[in-house]
Order: structure tokens, then sequence, then C-alpha cells
């Protein structure tokens, strides 16, 4: 009985936990160390160690490589990371409780709908005394989650069944008027509001620690919420009907996992504007591999998320260089791919 | 002992009434047929009682409202087999069935304990579905799929199994094995069915007791034997019901 119980268990032991986290580690490490300056990979090694636990460990490594792994790439490394994680873990979630492989940030048009709230704000100067920061988080957080139920309001009146079709044609919609209006406040805005790519494509270039640690905060509580309603999302993706038999609570299920999905959308994209798909590749990828039981899906796609757009984020630094891609043309790039696949694919088995 | 008492059940939507004053009781061991012409609000009644729609009247599960209950304790008293299972993902058969489990749970953080996997082995054994256990139900047949919502129903164990057209889409072989081995799971006490059918003569053959909807009201209630007269089935069809069911079943005579 005890083998039985743990071949076929449906979380993983905590032994594929050190593995992902290792695997991690070492493609940050990578991504630190590349660049246009090469840093070696033990130097790599020794800055960060130094700067964490103190001591000599860095004294033969050249100041000017300890300055740009811990000035430049290192914060940007780590939030591209925890952006990467964030936007992949609330695509799973979408995807468990809508029953649709292709929702996410980016196609349902959450992700435009918190960007022109970030721009709104900056633009008419809406923020919060003596917390500078958090006006535009704020608004990027309402506005997220605002698109949120009109989309979903908007195809369910639509099509009571939340078809596939009904709701990316609904996002997609969604998403053009919402540029539309977000292209028209920049300009008037002038110079007060970011290029109009930043928001459109994202990028985490020039983030800081400090950036680092608001995402870290929102990911700890936001991710360990959607995590623990797991078992939840595993009833919606196989049908609410049943998931109303089995005992769960439909409704407040329902505007637990919007919220706080919406509220992780809204933080990522105040900080590094729209990086579009990275919800959509990483759970489907990880299906492929884990199942689509969330108790295995929700944590692989924690570490897949990260370590999918730390590679995207380097390909964007290194592919051109000296000069550097949008984060977002990656990101969009794999995912429109990947996006047609799980289309056809569908379509083929229905 | 009444398990489950429905009241003045009304269900709108819109200024239609689709279930119209509906009244009726289940006891112990019986095994309630609801039948009745399309749109008659069949399975509309089990959306009530599984509190998928708003509804007027009262829908009382020993004595107590059925909207008082927390929805984990009404899954844990009243389990539903909807019609269709369109299943999104590759899950796997014990998956589905573990999640019969889910009213059981002792807190956020808890696995399932020995007693939820005794259920689970339970259930996947009555319903002949161990050796399918660790398949993903997008690779199963039409009969094998519904074995394996039925099998998270037995892990589920409710006082009261609801289901809607449970044969529908099988053929004949999973038909007959749906119905016995709903049969054996009532045999155990403190145990009811109600059960939605279109074919009159499952209604006839499994159930004890039957209630006739007809555009929304109730048309007649009580045994079987008492409702399924030529009568009741004319008024309610308009056509002679009984004649109907002699020819067809009359040619495989020889």
């Amino acid at each position: 009985m005890k083998i039985e119980k743990s071949t076929h268990r449906e979380t993983f032991p905590w032994i594929a936990y050190v593995v992902f986290l290792a695997a991690a580690v070492f493609v940050a490490a990578v991504c630190v160390a590349l660049g246009s300056v090469q840093i070696p990979l033990k130097d790599v090694g020794k800055v960060v160690w130094q700067a964490v636990f103190g001591g000599t460990a860095a004294q033969d490594v050249p100041n000017t490589f300890s300055s740009i792994i811990l000035t430049v790439r290192l914060p940007r490394v780590i939030c591209v990371a925890l952006t990467g994680a964030s936007l992949s873990v609330c695509g799973t979630s979408m995807q468990g409780l809508l029953k649709n492989a292709l929702a996410d940030g980016s196609t349902l048009g959450v992700s435009s709908g918190a960007s022109l709230g970030a721009v709104l704000s900056i633009a008419f100067g809406i923020t919060i005394p003596s917390l500078p920061f958090s006006g535009t988080m704020i608004m990027a957080i309402l506005f997220a989650f605002g698109s949120l139920l009109l989309i979903l309001g908007l195809s369910y009146k639509l099509d009571n069944s939340l078809s596939t079709n009904t709701i990316i044609l609904v996002g997609i919609i969604f998403s053009m008027f919402v540029s539309s209006v977000m292209t028209l406040v920049i300009y008037f805005a002038g110079d007060k509001v970011r290029h109009i790519t930043f928001w459109t494509m994202g990028s985490l270039a020039g983030s800081s620690y400090q950036n680092a640690l608001v995402l870290l905060c929102a990911l700890a509580v936001c991710g360990t919420v959607l995590l623990l309603h797991a078992r939840e999302l595993n009833a919606f993706a196989i049908g609410e009907d049943n998931a109303r038999s089995i005992g769960v609570n439909i409704r407040r299920v329902r505007i637990t996992v919007l919220v706080t999905v919406s509220v992780l959308i809204g933080v990522c994209v105040s900080i590094g504007g729209t990086i579009g798909f990275v919800g959509l590749v990483t759970p489907h990828i990880l299906r492929m591999l884990t199942g689509p039981n969330h108790r295995r899906l929700l944590p692989a796609s924690l570490f897949g998320g990260a370590i999918f757009l730390m590679l995207c984020d380097l390909a964007a630094r290194v592919l051109i260089s000296p000069l550097e891609l949008p984060i977002g043309a990656v990101t969009s790039f794999i995912g429109a791919i990947v996006f047609v696949v799980i289309f056809y694919r569908s379509r083929k088995g229905s | 002992m009444k398990l489950l008492e429905v009241n003045n059940l009304t269900v709108k939507y819109g200024d239609h009434k689709v279930v119209d004053n509906v009244t009726f009781s289940v006891e112990e061991g019986q095994w309630l047929m609801i039948a009745g012409p399309n749109g008659a609000g069949k399975s509309t009644i089990l959306n009530a009682i599984s509190r998928g729609v708003p509804y007027e009247g009262e829908i009382l599960f020993r004595g107590t409202d059925i909207r008082k209950l927390r929805t984990t304790a009404l899954a844990r008293h009243v389990g539903v087999l909807a019609q269709n299972h369109m299943v999104g993902y590759e899950f796997t058969v014990q998956e589905i069935v573990n999640l019969g489990r889910y009213a059981y749970r002792k807190g956020i953080m808890k696995g399932q304990d020995a007693g939820d996997e005794t259920a689970v082995r339970e259930a996947l054994r009555v319903a002949g579905l161990q050796d399918l256990a660790y398949k993903s139900v997008l690779h199963l047949s039409g009969g094998e799929v519904q074995r394996t919502f039925l099998a998270q129903l037995f892990a589920q164990n409710p006082d009261i199994m609801i289901l809607d057209e449970p044969a529908n889409h099988l053929d004949l072989v999973y038909q007959k094995q749906t119905f016995e081995l709903i049969g054996k799971w009532l045999a155990a006490p403190g145990r009811a069915v109600i059960c939605v059918v279109h074919d009159l003569s499952q209604a006839r053959a499994y159930g004890s007791h039957c209630l006739l909807l007809d555009h929304g009201k109730t048309a007649s209630c009580g045994t079987v034997r008492d409702v399924l007269t030529p009568e009741n089935l004319h008024a309610v069809y308009d056509m002679d019901v009984y004649a109907w069911m002699r020819r067809m079943l009359g040619q495989w005579e020889e």
C-alpha cells in the first residue's frame, strides 16, 4: 500500500523542489554572467556570495565586474524571475478557473487594462501621499480587476458557456480598444509617461532591488493564496457543475482567484509593463510534463515561469547586442506560435 | 424518516415559471424518478436542490433548510451526477474520484488521510475502474467516463444521490450496468436516490416512486404504480403511452 501511495501521489516529493530551485538558480547565474560584457560564472558566484554573506571571497574579481553584477544585472534578473513566476502562476490559475487553455492576462486583455490604469495614474498624477510609487500600482490593480470583470461579464452575456472563441475575441477587441485609449493618453501626456513600447512590450531593464522586494511580497501573498486553491482549481478545470456537486463554494473561490490574479498582474504591469503570453506558454509546456493537476502544475509553473522569462530576457539582451529587444517582443513571438498550436490542437480534437 | 422535503418550489427564468409550486419528499430507501416531457422542469428541480439556481419555496434536508448549510456540508449529504461531463484537461480517473472527498478535507493545508484513500479505492472497485485508475479521462469511452463520475459520487458518500439522465448517451450494456450500480448503492440503510429519466420503462423498472411533471407543475406524485397509469400519462403526453410501449416491445416477441 505504501508503495502504491508514493508512486501516484498528487503532489511533488520535496526533492523535486530542490531540483527546480537549483535549475532556477543556475539559469539566473547564467543570465547574470552573459551579456555585452561576459563575466565568468565563477566570478558571479563569488560576488553574490560576498554581497550576501560578507567576507572576502570576491577579492580577485575586477571592480567593474562586481558593479555590473550587483547594480545592473542581478536586480534585473531577480525582477525578471519574479515577474515570470507571477505571470505564469496567474495564467495557470485562470486556465483552470475558466477551463480554457488559452486564458492568460494578455489574451484576456487584463494586462492591457492594467497598463492603461498605470498610464492614467502617471498622466494625471494620481498618487497616494507618502507612498510615491503606490498610486500607479493601485490603479493598475484596479484596472486589471475591472477589465477582468468587464471581459468575463461581456463574454457571459454573449455566450453562457464562456467558450474559447467568445472569451478570446472579446479579450482581443478589449485590448485593441484599451491600446488606442492608452496611445491617446500617452500622446497628450507628453514627457510625463514613459515611451509607449514600455507599456505595450514591457521591459525590466533598470529595475531595482526595491522593485524586486515589491514583486517578492506580492508573489509571496498572492502565490500562497493561489497554491492553497489547487484542489478547487482542479474542480473548476473538470467542470463547474461538478465542482458545485462536490462542495466547492463556487462564488467565493471564483472571486478570490480573480482578485488575487488581478493584484498580481497589476503589480507586475506597473513595474515591467505588459509582457505578453508568459502565462500561456509555461503552463502549456508544463502541463505536458506534470499533467493538469494543479497541485503539481501550480508550483511547477512558478519555477517554470521564472526560468522561461529569464531566458527570454537573456535573448532580448544578447540577440542583437549591443542593442536590446523589448522583452515582450520575445515572449509574444514564442507565445503566438504556442497559441496557434494550442488552438489548432483543440479544434482538431473537438 | 424523510430525508429530503421540497415545499412549494418555484423557479423562474425571467417572468417564465420553469418550475411552478412543486411539492414532494423522499424517504430513506426510496428511488424517486422524475419524469415528464421535454421542458417540464425536471433538470431545473435538480439544479435547485444542488443550489445551482435561485428558487422560491423551501428545500429541507432532514428538516434543515439547505440554504443554511455550508457548501461542503451540503455535499456530504447530497451528491449530484450531471448529465454531461466535458472535462477540460487530461485528468486521470483517480484524480477525479479523489475530488469526491473534497467535502471531507480537514483543512486547506491537509492532504487526504487513510480514510479518504480507503473510500477512493473502494469507490474505484465498486465501479469496476481499478485497471483504469491512472488513465486520462479524455481517452475513455462514454460509459467509462460516466462510471468515473459515479465512482466520484460513491467516494463522496452522500445520503441522497441526485442523477440527471444517468443512462443518457450510453449503449444498452452500460445503461443496465449504471442502473444496477445505483440500485446496489441504494441497498445500504439511510440512503435515497432522486433521478431524472426520459425513458418511462426505466422509471418503471428501477423507481419506487415517481414525480410526473407537466409544464413545471406536478401532474402526479406517489408510488410508480399509482403515478404511471394510462390516464395520467395520457394527460401529460397527450397520447396513449401504454399502447405505444406495447407496440414497441411487442416487436421483440417471437
